[in-house]
């Protein structure tokens, strides 16, 4: 008979080895992950999450009632609209923004939701790209991807986003700016407790493109990332620059399980 | 400019209904600067003008203190079928319209 800590200690250990094989593949950065998940809203105050939780008073709904109507809109010489070829909306994108950012062969690269509208106006459309958080690119992603709401993020990283997914978590965790801080020292370290008047959030992308009080607008997910940059006082990557899409990359996986809530409202 | 307005589609003669109406709209408050530091100038939906079958049954100015994109609602009496007509002119001029019908029955 072993000794009651030896026994405790092999029974923890089996119960390691059965969590791992229960996750599937983990990485090394498993651990890194939040525990446990939880979205933004949580940590907004009750009428913020009154705002986001009826449909005709949240804001984000105008940019989709938009997208609606461009959905429609013929475009370029092609002179096709987006239902053209997807039909409805509803079903044809129904999940499509839980699997986003994937790795897209033909381009060779990286692609969220946003590079995949710009993609399908500039090669099937034969249409000019929508400049990036235009008014039109916004309305047009929001009402996407509020078509998988209430679904899962799924975060999955296939070999193709590996290394991208790698650069976007050493990116997580390097510090930058004036304050010399890293993502991971607010949204993973200290998540849930105060930075001045606000709690800190775990930094998930599964309500966006959302509605932001403080911008008094919508705006897309690397908005808010630069947000951040700038908050840091660090300067701010380009839209759709490969810092940002590898964010997104390690940021879909880091969120994995979480139900998408685009339009999101967040202070 | 994009709006959105809500009111039942159904009701009763005489029942009290909710109307609701949300308006894509920036909002400028006048008291902002751009980045060169020139003042940008005031341009707020001024006026929402509710008519329910040509009568006027609601009417609100707004001004630099309202949000971005103003919302609002308001309740009245069901009394006869028709169209619910939102009207409304910011600063700059520009103008938006938006209706909703409604069937009432007896």
């Amino acid at each position: 008979m072993l000794p009651r800590s030896l026994r405790h200690a092999c029974a923890l250990a089996c119960l390691f080895v059965w969590t791992c094989t229960q996750i599937g593949p983990v990485f090394a950065a498993d651990a890194e992950r939040p525990s446990p998940l939880r979205s933004g809203i949580e940590f907004t105050s009750a009428d913020v999450r009154s705002l986001q939780d009826d449909d005709f008073q949240n804001p984000g709904m105008l940019w989709v009632t938009r997208g609606e109507e461009l959905w429609r809109v013929a475009a370029g010489k092609s002179g096709k609209s987006c239902a053209d070829c997807h039909q409805r909306a509803e079903t044809s994108m129904k999940g499509v923004a839980a699997r986003y950012p994937v790795y897209d062969a033909a381009a060779g690269d990286v692609v969220n939701l946003e590079g995949r509208i710009n993609l399908c106006r500039t090669h099937r459309q034969a249409a000019k790209p929508l400049v990036y958080e235009s008014e039109n690119m916004l309305a047009l992603t929001t009402y996407v991807a509020h078509q998988s709401r209430g679904a899962r993020v799924e975060g999955a990283v296939p070999t193709e986003l590996r290394a991208s997914f790698e650069r976007g978590r050493e990116r997580y965790r390097k510090r930058i700016g004036q304050m010399d801080l890293a993502c991971t020292h607010c949204h993973q370290q200290n998540w849930g407790r105060t930075l001045l008047a606000q709690t800190i959030s775990q930094g998930h992308g599964n309500a966006y493109p959302a509605y932001r009080l403080e911008w008094q607008s919508l705006g897309s997910l690397q908005r808010r990332l630069r947000a951040c940059y700038f908050g840091v006082r660090a300067e701010m990557p380009p839209y759709q620059s490969p810092e940002l899409l590898d964010l997104e990359v390690y940021l879909a996986w880091r969120g994995r399980g979480l139900t998408i809530e685009t339009p999101g409202v967040r202070r | 400019m994009v709006a959105r307005v809500q009111v039942p589609g159904n009701a009763k003669r005489g029942e009290i209904i909710d109307i609701r109406i949300a308006i894509q709209h920036k909002m400028e408050t006048g008291f902002r600067f751009d980045l060169f530091g020139k003042p940008i100038p005031k341009n707020v939906v001024n006026e929402v003008v509710c008519r329910y079958n040509g009568a006027e049954i609601f009417r609100a100015e707004l001004g630099s203190g309202i949000a971005a994109n103003p919302y609002m609602q308001f309740s009245t009496i069901a009394e006869a079928s028709g169209e619910i007509v939102f009207d409304w002119v910011d600063d700059a001029g520009e103008r938006g319209t938006e209706r909703a019908s409604i069937t009432v029955s007896a």
